[in-house]
């Protein structure tokens, strides 16, 4: 995936003084040391073609890998292309508003109304609950708790990070699925009135197997890697830029408004798209959880709905040729969301680039 | 608008090591004095518990007493962040906030202090910029980042957000030592304005500087590494370049100018 990378920056400094570089005492017997490695003898001819070629090599090096990830992407691009054309040529209903997954029929109707509402709805609800409750988490370990405390919850963190999917999905649909009873009539009866929130009476009290639990699921999926990077990002706030709130009289609140949320805003968000790429492609979380179904239903606590993973691993097995190519065609979709909303995301990093902090 | 400060008995820890031991003195308002003495004495140390700053690191603690006018700073009850907000603090290496543009990084602490009203702000900018000698050269571009302003600039840019608070005493730790030399003047003249309304205690290292600026100079030593700092003297700045009354002194300063 396309992840604008966490900018990380540069200066560490403290505000105290550090011993400068070129005061550290070298062995004596390093320049002769450095002349033979390079090939060279006498001590005041500088190393250079050694440097030359290192940097040549280096050079040839770090541009292949990147032409050839070009040529990958590419590749995929062509091929996911080439496929989904061929059924889509097919299609008699609408790819884009028909609710049912027919390819395999005759005549095939498929459209992926019913998948994108799901994909979007389940990972507008996993952010929205992961990103301000991983925030709160980094910030945490990182500002708030003492040292004895922080370490070993950051490491928690990282672990969970490292849960694979499917278990996450076996605790949803086992232990998640028939606890959320609770939570989803106390929101129906206060929040019912918005309507996304209320629910059919059919279907009040029956398992609760319907996009907002998958939503609640990602977002617990999800959380921990927001949690790690985000940590990381509030951990590189220069100490002196903390320092310069709290001299103005900041509380430690208002100083992690005035200096550290500001400053590690493009994290956050880079933070958040490894994230929210996590939860747009889940399969087996969303598959164990989801009873799906093609109806597009706005009451999204109802049953039913599906996304485009977990629509391709339901019915990839089973599916025949024209089947096949559909579903990649909806793969292709999910693709191309996945590119639009890391281009949004790089796009507001970009907007604020000279406010960030990068050449302070 | 500028209040005395009086320490006595004041000893500061990292954790279980001294830091510095035993120090008492009186600042008067409206003047400049220097804190002299060789690395490692303890200047900072002292310089951060006049605001409460020096409790920030963890495990750091204060002994000892701090009377700004009548009120100890220490005393029960007081609270660190009303302190902050009554000694404004300048640091070492420029810090203005990155994320944030000249104007907003100048009215900081009074959108802390919770002033919302634009044409407050407005006034405050160009009175806290004018007091920094440095609205000329920034007034149109107040809405640039203020990291994008040179080393000296981005250091009288935080003394105008300190003094946008209007507080009474102004605490610089070697402002002037990442600045080249007409930068260091331009902050030097500053100062030598700012001490008709605050008081003003500025670590050096650069004797002529302490010379140059302060009214009174107070000079640090230790006695070895490991040991805490403590003050050797503090006394009319004339005084201790020509005829300081502690050897250590002399020696300290002589040996400073060859
Ligand atoms: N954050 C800190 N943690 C532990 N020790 C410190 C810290 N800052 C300073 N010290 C120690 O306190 C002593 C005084 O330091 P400092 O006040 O910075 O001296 P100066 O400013 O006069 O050079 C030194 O021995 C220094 O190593
Ligand atoms: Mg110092």
């Amino acid at each position: 995936m396309d992840t604008p990378s966490p900018t990380v920056p540069q200066d560490r400094d403290d505000g105290r003084n550090h011993p400068p570089h070129d005061t550290v005492d070298l062995p004596a017997q390093l320049p002769s040391a450095l002349a033979q490695a390079t090939g060279q003898s006498g001590v005041s001819s500088p190393p250079k073609a050694g440097n030359r070629i290192g940097d040549t090599l280096f050079l040839a090096a770090s541009r292949g890998s990147g032409i050839l990830l070009l040529c990958i992407m590419a590749a995929i691009a062509i091929f996911l292309g080439w496929q989904a054309s061929k059924s889509i040529g097919s299609n008699h209903g609408n790819f884009f508003t028909t609710f049912e997954w027919n390819a395999d029929a005759t005549p095939p109707v498929f459209g992926i109304a019913v998948l994108l509402f799901g994909t979007v709805v389940s990972s507008v609800i996993a952010m929205a609950v992961a990103v301000p409750v991983a925030m709160g988490i980094a910030l945490f370990i990182s500002h708030y708790a003492p040292r004895r405390l922080a370490q070993p919850i950051a490491y928690l963190v990282d672990l969970l990070a490292a849960v694979p999917s499917i278990v996450y999905g076996l605790w949803g649909a086992l232990f998640l699925v028939p606890h959320m009873n609770g939570l989803t009539s106390w929101m129906n009866d206060y929040l019912g009135w918005t309507y996304v929130f209320g629910q059919s009476d059919s279907v009040a009290g029956s398992a609760p197997r319907n996009l907002f639990t998958v939503g609640v699921l990602l977002a617990i999926m999800i959380l921990p890697i927001i949690t790690a990077v985000s940590r990381e990002v509030f951990r590189q706030v220069p100490r002196m830029h903390e320092e310069a709130a709290l001299a103005l009289g900041a509380t430690r609140w208002e100083m992690i408004r005035t200096a550290v949320l500001p400053f590690g805003r493009p994290g956050v968000i880079s933070a958040s798209m490894l994230g929210l790429g996590r939860a747009l492609g889940e399969t087996m979380a969303v598959a164990t959880v989801l009873s799906p179904s093609d109806k597009l239903n706005l009451h999204i606590m109802d049953p039913g709905g599906g996304t485009f993973a977990q629509n391709i691993a339901a019915k990839f097995g089973e599916a025949f040729d024209n089947g096949r190519s559909a579903l990649i065609a909806s793969g292709l979709m999910l693709f191309v969301i996945t590119l639009l909303v890391n281009a949004g995301a790089r796009m507001i990093i970009a907007r604020r680039k000279e406010f960030s902090g990068a050449n302070a | 608008m500028a209040k005395r400060i009086d320490v006595s008995g004041l000893s500061a820890y990292y954790g279980s090591f001294k830091g510095i031991e035993d120090i008492s003195m009186t600042i008067e308002p409206r003047s400049v004095t220097a804190f002299i003495g060789p690395s490692g004495c303890g200047k900072s140390t002292f310089l951060r518990t006049l605001n409460r700053m020096h409790e920030v690191i963890p495990g750091a603690r204060v002994e000892g007493k701090v009377m700004l006018d009548d009120e100890n700073l220490y005393g029960a009850g007081v609270d660190p962040v009303a302190v902050r907000r009554t000694v404004g603090m300048v640091f070492q290496r420029p810090n203005p906030f990155p994320t944030m543009s000249i104007y907003d990084n100048v009215v900081a602490g009074l959108r802390l202090a919770g002033v919302r009203k634009k044409s407050l702000l407005d006034a405050v900018v160009e009175k806290s910029l004018k007091g920094a000698n440095l609205w000329n050269e920034v007034k149109d571009r107040l809405n640039k980042p203020g990291a994008g302003l040179s080393g000296g600039q981005q250091q009288r840019l935080c003394i105008a957000r300190a003094i946008a608070v209007e507080p009474q005493v102004l605490l610089m730790d070697e402002p002037c030592s990442a600045l080249d030399p007409i930068s260091t003047l331009a902050v030097e003249d500053l100062i030598g304005e700012l001490k008709s309304q605050f008081t003003i205690v500025i670590v050096t290292h650069n004797m002529q500087q302490a010379a140059r600026v302060s009214d009174r100079t107070a000079f640090f030593n230790l006695a070895g590494v490991g040991q805490p700092g403590r003050l050797v003297e503090i006394d009319d700045t004339q005084r201790i370049f020509s005829n300081p009354s502690v050897q250590a002194t002399e020696d300290y300063i002589s040996g400073r100018f060859g």
